[in-house]
């Protein structure tokens, strides 16, 4: 049914402000949040392999795969792992938020984009099953040959063990404590020339697969690595200053109000188009100031720059930002 | 209705078609080709985003490759839907992005301004062949990495393609005699050897970036000359004609020509302006995966629905003044450019061609004027001009 999704600015104010509205416990110390614009409006499209940016109370930034179907443009999905040594951010996801509860957000975007191959190897460490889950589907409507290896520590701590059942024995589970580490050469040594191998999970499996793949040719071998933001300033949810260079225009931006927003309501015209972070019209490049990035399009080393922003949904960090327009 | 959106009265001038088919309804059926019609921006913009219930993959044009086999193999771009679509789209879009285009800046604006050069004496041209098609085959082909022999066959190409996205009717049998032979010649310029590698500046160009995309995985060396081949198709008509449409707008309306002068910053927002209003691209199909209702009307299952880009950009339903080109006007969120996944891949290279050549025209000549009767070149797809007679005053 067309026709909800009608009007052009209804997404605009504060486009990525989600809410909860399911939460469930689907393995030992895993939950599943369902997540949806408020208003029921489309949410940016993704593809296999995308995290999104969650903002927690006190302004920390997590990244979690989307594990749900592409094909529901109205909800995303995402998997948390409780590790209560880590630092806080999935506590409070576990223990203090709630279905009907607002979370801001940023993204979707993607650093482990799933490329054409004559053979997919996926490999799974723990919750790092989630980002595999939406290519595994993919694969399957693409018909290519593939073979899921998944360890946990245990049967019962492995999320989407019954959904995967369903694929039979292209899916190898393995639980630490019944059979011990993940027998990597063994399923290396199975594969076919024109095999791909994508693997997310923890970083001592990260570096086995890499190590084992090392001859492997180039671009082969495809790994997800969550990097925490050390050097990044915190994100903030108050009120900043945007300054014009080139029209000599200071704005002040409130929470709830897109940088673009309040520059086009200073009389400054800003092309747009699809106000979601995608499209990449509203560019612009930064001359001072830390953007908060919350687009869709800027790669790692273009948000680590900082000299530009999608200014439809990207914000600050710092105090005041200087734009060149 | 009963009308024809492809028959050339309606092709000479859609305007009126355009007004009774928003106002039949958000859902039209057209008996003609048996097809679904949306001239509305609000259904044209929802389903344009909604590839989930509209696809690509039966094909964009009238033709539904359900039951018919594509003339050409279809594009990897345009014609899919995810998952298929997802890996040409993430490699192309870097390369074709804002970023990556900054690096073409200063040469495009140093091209433009030697175009202005040759042609500030002259007085009177023809804006389409002088101008419009001038530049584009000039910088666009180049940074591709195509070489100088023979690019008008671009221009034929892609009037071909454009055409053959409506029925086959007499537009789309004028090409056919030269199709296989410029076809030939196109697919023959997307082969890796073909292609320059960098630009004298040593930028590389947006050929090899697709074939060393290639190189990484990200794609498979079948892919790449396929998405090459979408840069031809896609990113020469088109850009011709939007520029063609800036010159004559701007010719139309002294006003707004005196409104850029005084402040040139203002060439991208009357590119877009131009774009919404005229609307190079008017229409794409696109075809129902499901019985889909829309207001009080249902498309069934597999049906074509034909998207009027261009009646949607003057929906007076979404647009104050639609017919009015005007600068003091924010044409964001217009669909020339289409929305969604399969939006215009290319609209940050056409923004800057058109950026560059209107600044250095804005700068030398105080007044852009129509001398003679201006004739529209009809296509299937695209809105054009055949001819633009003017006199351009220093």
């Amino acid at each position: 049914m067309i026709g909800r999704d009608t009007e052009f600015d209804a997404c605009a104010a504060d486009a990525l402000t989600l809410e909860v509205s399911a939460k469930a416990i689907i393995a030992d110390g895993v939950c599943q949040l369902t997540l949806r614009e408020p208003g029921g409006h489309r949410l940016p499209d993704w593809t296999p392999g995308s995290h999104i940016d969650v903002i927690l109370p006190g302004d920390r930034v997590r990244q979690y795969s989307l594990c749900g179907d592409r094909w529901d443009p109205l909800i995303y999905q995402i998997a948390v792992l409780r590790e209560a040594d880590g630092r806080g951010g999935s506590l409070y996801i576990h223990d203090e938020l709630h279905v009907g509860d607002r979370l801001r957000t940023g993204g979707p975007r993607t650093n482990f984009a799933l490329v054409p191959a004559e053979r997919y190897l996926f490999i799974a460490g723990g919750i790092g099953i989630t980002p595999l889950l939406p290519m595994i589907h993919q694969t399957q409507v693409l018909g290519v040959e593939w073979s899921l290896l998944y360890g946990g520590r245990s049967a019962r701590s492995m999320a989407f063990l019954p959904q995967l059942s369903y694929y039979g024995d292209r899916v190898t589970t393995w639980p630490q404590d019944e059979k011990g580490l993940l027998e990597l050469p063994t399923a290396f040594a199975a594969q076919p020339a024109g095999t791909k191998v994508y693997c997310c999970g923890p970083a001592p499996l990260l570096a086995a697969v890499e190590e084992i793949g090392a001859d492997w040719p180039k671009g082969s071998i495809r790994i997800e690595r969550f990097i925490p933001k050390t050097a990044h300033a915190p994100v903030r949810d108050d009120p900043f200053e945007v300054h014009l260079q080139r029209s000599n225009v200071t704005v002040t931006v409130p929470p709830g109000t897109s940088v673009l927003d309040a520059v086009t309501t200073a009389g400054v015209t800003v092309l747009s188009s699809c106000r979601q972070g995608i499209c990449g019209t509203c560019e612009i490049p930064v001359i001072s100031g830390t953007p908060d990035h919350r687009d869709s399009l800027l790669n790692d080393d273009e948000r680590a720059r900082g000299d530009c922003m999608l200014v439809c949904v990207s914000r600050a960090c710092s105090n005041r930002l200087v734009l060149d327009l | 209705m009963n009308d024809d959106p492809f028959s050339h009265d309606i092709l000479e001038n859609p305007d009126d078609f355009h007004r009774r088919l928003r106002d039949a309804g958000p859902l039209v059926y057209l008996s003609r080709h048996d097809v679904y019609a949306m001239g509305r921006y609000e259904q044209v913009h929802a389903a344009l985003r909604d590839w989930q219930s509209f696809e690509s993959a039966a094909g964009v044009g009238l033709s539904n490759f359900r039951y018919e086999k594509p003339w050409r193999p279809p594009s990897l771009l345009l014609e899919t839907n995810p998952p298929h679509h997802d890996a040409a789209r993430a490699v192309l879009s870097p390369i074709l992005s804002m970023r990556a285009l900054r690096g073409l800046r200063d040469g495009w604006f140093a091209d433009a301004e030697h175009l202005v050069d040759e042609i500030a004496d002259r007085g009177l041209l023809d804006a389409v062949t002088d101008i419009a098609q001038v530049f584009p085959l000039r910088v666009f082909p180049d940074a591709v990495g195509i070489s100088e022999d023979c690019r008008e066959n671009l221009l034929a190409y892609g009037d071909h393609v454009f055409n053959a996205f409506g029925p086959s009717n007499d537009l789309v049998a004028k090409g056919m005699s030269r199709i296989a032979a410029i076809s030939s010649w196109v697919n023959s310029q997307c082969a890796r050897d073909s292609l320059a590698t960098t630009l004298p500046d040593g930028h590389p160009t947006f050929g090899a970036q697709i074939w060393a995309a290639a190189d990484r995985g990200d794609i498979t060396y079948q892919q790449a000359p396929m998405i090459v081949r979408s840069l031809l198709s896609a990113g020469v008509d088109t850009t011709v004609h939007s520029i063609a449409a800036l010159l004559y707008v701007f010719a139309a309306n002294h006003d707004q020509w005196d409104r850029l002068r005084a402040n040139p910053s203002l060439a991208r927002v009357a590119f877009d302006e131009a774009v919404r209003l005229e609307s190079p691209v008017q229409t794409f199909f696109r075809t129902a995966t499901r019985s889909i209702r829309v207001g009080d009307a249902t498309v069934p299952d597999g049906k074509k629905i034909l998207m009027f880009l261009g009646s949607a950009n003057r929906d007076p339903r979404a647009w104050t003044q639609p017919d009015r080109f005007d600068l003091t006007r924010d044409p964001s969120g217009h669909v020339g450019f289409g929305m969604g996944i399969h939006q215009c891949i290319g609209q940050h290279v056409a923004r800057l061609e058109a950026e560059a050549l209107v600044t250095a025209m804005v700068k030398r000549f105080r007044r852009i004027e129509l001398i003679d009767t201006p004739r529209r070149h009809h296509n299937n797809t695209l809105r054009a001009w055949e001819s633009l007679p003017i006199a351009l005053t220093t």
